[in-house]
């Protein structure tokens, strides 16, 4: 009974992995949207996770429903996500802010509904989700099933390495889009609006054509991390997209640092890190009898580590309100 | 003649025509439950010249600023800018056609910096569209010209030192320089300057006034509320009275403080001495 016990290469290999895999991705890619929406447009979404299924039931479908080719399902992914933010931002984005967050949450919950519902059956095969897309994919890879790739001990499957590379280019791209439109007068728009909608539109700003704008790309943006997940996981459930989720895409984003371009990522990395490791941790310090079964089983680390993360970023909040990377400067002129 | 000359032989009575009006105001009224805040029957301002508008706390200037600039649609009635009816538009193509307004409580952008915060005040930027935005080449020039623009502004304003602050550092009447000069790069032909000097120290006061009035050497027509009778007596061209809604009285400055229609509006009806301006009774949270 003493920490030698304990496989450190073990946990940190799978902590490591975890932080780089494409869950890891997913959260990024969903947190870089919200970081949009709300770090720079001042947006409360609270339903991105409807975003996120609509990005991989687009793709998905545009397969499995239309045999479009791999990359035009990506596009009707994409648009798929927009029309979204369409419905949901045309008729709430004249209203006060508090609007849109009622109806994201509702909104997010109605898509999950109606995708696994009986009606929907012949389209999206309801609470069976959709699995027959994966081959157009699988045949671009050109990594091989049966090997595997990686850094040293990091390493994945190649079916799945292929989700893992390009997740993590998606990441890039959009990090690389979100850093242009912030540093041009597009930016400046969205933050003045994010500010104060009526000073922007004193100064002859469309306010409600932009917070759309916003509301579409940081949309767009969660829906591709729905397709990383639809690769990843080679399967599109309705029940990956539950409500609470978004909340973790919240949390990585105040991880981070919220306003930040790359925040989000280092958010979802950490947050990935953090729950393996804990887990892994557990596990393994119950199995060497260092935690009596009478106390926890390994059944229930699942549950404590989210206690732990919890109390994390409790701790955070209280000693680094702004996140990681957040400026405290900036956070201060709200209270003044 | 100069606009200002023009209005010289102009009648001081409420809802008189002037020589060339650049907003015409026609029946607007607007109600909140049972109060009617607004309720002008006719009112034309003069292009090129200053303009004061004073009534009491309550009268409904701030409710006529809205209504004129868009951020409130009046119930009946319409208004006229430059030719145009402007009543049914929004606030921001109102201030794209060169109506631009500040606003009685502050609006700077405070997570903005100074720069930003006059950058953004550039109208037909290439670089506000998104597509546009991602391809630095197609904006940058224009960029640095809005740029350049703005720092002379900050200069003559004063405030060229606060230039990288956030402009949620700024005091109180800092915010208010940055607000006016925050509007001229918008290129306004008609700025409507809601309490500009509240909350300002006097020293700072006198370089607003003077900034106010170079805006009306320029060609800018001013509109403004103000509760000081000083300063509506130095810098403006003509005064037009709010009471409970409706426009009490119009003339030249110095007309304004016998009149007894304005006397009874502040002071009630029982007052039959004239308005000492001097003593500032006028004076309302400033
Ligand atoms: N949104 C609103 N809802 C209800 N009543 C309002 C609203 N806005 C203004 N009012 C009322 O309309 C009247 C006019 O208000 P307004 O703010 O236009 O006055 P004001 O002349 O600008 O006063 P002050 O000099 O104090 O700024 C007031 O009685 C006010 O209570
Ligand atoms: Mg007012």
């Amino acid at each position: 009974m003493s920490l030698a016990a304990i496989d450190w290469g073990f946990i940190l290999t799978q902590s490591v992995t975890q932080a780089f895999d494409f869950n890891a991705v997913v959260y990024a890619l969903a947190a870089i949207g919200l970081n949009v929406h709300f770090g720079y447009a001042g947006l409360l979404n609270f339903g991105q996770v409807g975003f996120v299924a609509m990005g991989a039931y687009g793709m998905g479908l545009s397969i499995t429903l239309w045999q479009l080719n791999p990359f035009l399902a990506v596009i009707v992914g994409m648009i798929f996500a927009a029309i979204f933010a369409l419905i949901l931002g045309l008729p709430t984005l004249r209203l006060r802010s508090d609007y849109l967050a009622i109806v994201t949450i509702a909104a997010a919950e109605i898509v999950r509904l109606i995708a696994r519902s009986t009606v929907m059956r012949p389209i999206t095969r309801g609470a069976e989700g959709l699995n027959e897309f994966i081959g157009p994919f699988r045949d671009l890879s050109p990594f091989s099933a049966s090997q595997t790739y990686g850094i040293g001990p990091i390493e994945w499957r190649g079916s799945q390495f292929f989700a893992v590379v390009v997740g993590w280019v998606l990441v890039g791209l959009s990090l690389l889009l979100v850093a242009q439109l912030m540093r041009s007068p597009w930016g400046r728009v969205v933050k003045a609006i994010r500010e104060d909608e009526d000073a922007a539109r004193a100064l002859g700003k469309n306010a409600y054509w932009y917070k759309l704008q916003a509301l579409i790309l940081g949309g767009v943006i969660g829906g591709l991390g729905g397709m990383v997940q639809a690769l990843g996981n080679a399967t599109v459930q309705p029940d990956f997209f539950v409500a609470p989720l978004t909340f973790f895409f919240w949390l990585v984003l105040i991880l981070g640092g919220v306003g930040r371009v790359w925040a989000p990522v280092f958010g979802a990395v950490v947050y990935w890190f953090m729950i393996t490791f804990i887990q892994n941790t557990g596990r393994q310090m119950v199995d060497a009898g260092m935690i009596p079964t009478s106390i926890m089983d390994t059944s229930q680390i699942d549950q404590i580590r989210f206690w732990i993360v919890g109390a994390a970023l409790a701790l955070l909040m209280v000693f680094r309100p702004q996140g990681f990377f957040g400026s405290r400067e900036e956070m201060a002129l709200d209270a003044r | 003649m100069t606009p200002a000359e023009q209005l010289a032989d102009i009648a001081a009575e409420p809802g008189v025509s002037k020589p060339d009006p650049i907003l015409v105001v026609d029946n607007v009224t607007r109600a909140f439950g049972g109060l009617k805040a607004v309720d002008v029957d006719h009112l034309e301002v003069q292009r090129g010249v200053i303009t004061a508008l004073i009534g009491p706390n309550g009268a409904g200037k701030t409710t006529f600023f809205n209504l004129l600039t868009g951020f409130d649609q009046p119930d009946t009635g319409n208004a006229v800018f430059d030719g145009d009816v402007a009543s049914g538009q929004s606030s921001h193509e109102l201030a794209r056609k060169g109506m631009v307004r500040t606003f009685q409580l502050t609006k700077a952008l405070t997570k903005l910096s100074v720069i930003e915060n006059m950058k953004l005040g550039a109208t037909h930027q290439r670089g506000e569209h998104f597509f546009t935005a991602l391809f630095s080449p197609l904006w940058n020039v224009q960029e640095k010209e809005i740029e350049s623009r703005a720092d002379a502004l900050l200069e003559r304003f004063k405030l060229d030192h606060m230039r990288d602050e956030y402009a949620g550092t700024m005091s109180g009447g800092q915010r208010k320089l940055l607000e006016m000069a925050r509007s001229l790069m918008a290129d306004p032909t008609l700025v409507m300057l809601d309490e500009p000097m509240a909350g300002v120290n006097p020293a700072l006061t006198q370089s607003l006034l003077e900034h106010v009035k170079s805006l009306r050497s320029e060609g800018i027509t001013v509109m403004f509320v103000e509760h000081d009778m000083d300063v509506v007596r130095d810098i403006s061209d003509w005064v037009v009275v709010m009471a409970e809604g409706r426009i009490i009285a119009e003339g030249p400055p110095d007309s304004i403080g016998s009149n007894q229609q304005v006397i009874d509006a502040y002071l009630g009806s029982h007052h039959d001495s004239a308005l000492d301006l001097d003593a500032d009774l006028l004076g309302g949270e400033s």
